[in-house]
C-alpha cells in the first residue's frame, strides 16, 4: 500500500520578502546584462539570469502564500522547458548571423537600420 | 541554519550574475553563469522543491551551459581583446538600478496578507499528479513547442549549399 505523501507546514527562519528581494535583484542584474553587453550570446545569459529572477518568484509565491494549488511552481517548469527551446533556437539564428556577417556583436547588425 | 543556508546561496546567485554581466572575458561569464544557477538550485532545495533543483541542475548546469559553451566557441572572433560592452553602458546602469530600486520599495511598502514565515513542502506526487491531470494540455503543448524549436534550430544553423 502507497502512503500518500502530505504536505506539511514547516516555519523557517526566511521570510517570503527576502526571496522576492533576492529575484529582484538578480533580475536588475539580468536587465542591465541585456542592456549593457553587445555581444549577442552574453545578452542569451543575460536573458537567462531574468528567466531564473521570474522561477525563483514564482516558486517563492506558490510555496509561501498558495500551498494546495502550487501553480508557480508548473509555471516555473513551464518557464525552464520554454527557455531550453529559446536558448537551442536563439543560439541556432547566431551561428547563422555569425557564418554571414563575421560577428556576434548585436550592435554590428544594422541593415535594417534606415 | 535555514537562514545561513539562504545568505550563502543569494550570495552565490547574485555574485555569478554580477560576473556574467561585468566579467570582460565571454568564458569566464559563461562560467560565473554556471555558478549563479547551481545557486538557484539551491535556493529551490531552501523552498522545500527538490524536483525544480533538479531540473534545474540537469537541463540548465547540463544541456543549456553546454549549448552556450558550444555557440561561444563557434562564435570567437579573431582579435582577442573584443569589446563586450557598448557606449550605452552608464544609461544601462542607471535603467537597472532605477529598475532595483522601484522593485524594492514597491517589496518594503507592500503589507504581505498571509503570515510569511511559513512554507509549505509540497511533495513530488503532487506535482506529477498536478503536470498530468489539470495542466496536461499545457504539458503536451510545451512538448511540441520544444520539438518544434529543436527542429527549426537545426535547420537555421545548417550549412547550406555551396555556403563557405
Amino acid at each position: 500500500m502507497m502512503v500518500p505523501l502530505l504536505q506539511e507546514s514547516v516555519t523557517t527562519g526566511v521570510e517570503l520578502q527576502q526571496y522576492v528581494i533576492l529575484s529582484s535583484i538578480l533580475f536588475s542584474i539580468g536587465v542591465y546584462g541585456v542592456l549593457a553587453r553587445r555581444n549577442a550570446v552574453l545578452i542569451l545569459m543575460s536573458v537567462e539570469l531574468m528567466l531564473n529572477a521570474v522561477s525563483i518568484n514564482m516558486v517563492a509565491f506558490a510555496v509561501y502564500t498558495a500551498p494546495t494549488l502550487f501553480v508557480g511552481i508548473i509555471f516555473a517548469i513551464f518557464i525552464i522547458t520554454i527557455a531550453a527551446a529559446e536558448v537551442g533556437l536563439a543560439l541556432g539564428i547566431v551561428l547563422r548571423v555569425f557564418r554571414n556577417r563575421g560577428t556576434a556583436n548585436v550592435d554590428e547588425i544594422d541593415s535594417l537600420k534606415w | 541554519m535555514t537562514e545561513v543556508f539562504f545568505y550563502i546561496f543569494a550570495a552565490t546567485v547574485i555574485a555569478g550574475g554580477l560576473g556574467v554581466v561585468l566579467l570582460r572575458n565571454i568564458v569566464y561569464s559563461a562560467l560565473t553563469l554556471i555558478a549563479s544557477l547551481m545557486g538557484v538550485a539551491g535556493i529551490y532545495i531552501l523552498l522545500s522543491v527538490e524536483f525544480l533543483a533538479l531540473v534545474q541542475v540537469l537541463i540548465y548546469g547540463g544541456a543549456v551551459m553546454v549549448l552556450i559553451l558550444f555557440a561561444l566557441m563557434l562564435t570567437r572572433t579573431r582579435e582577442l581583446k573584443d569589446n563586450l560592452d557598448g557606449d550605452q553602458k552608464p544609461l544601462a546602469a542607471v535603467a537597472a538600478l532605477a529598475l532595483l530600486g522601484s522593485f524594492i520599495a514597491a517589496i518594503t511598502q507592500t503589507t504581505w496578507p498571509r503570515d510569511v514565515n511559513q512554507i509549505t513542502t509540497v511533495p513530488f506526487n503532487d506535482i506529477g499528479n498536478a503536470l498530468f491531470e489539470r495542466w496536461a494540455v499545457p504539458f503536451e503543448i510545451a512538448s511540441g513547442v520544444l520539438l518544434v524549436a529543436l527542429v527549426g534550430a537545426i535547420i537555421i544553423a545548417m550549412q547550406e549549399e555551396g555556403e563557405r
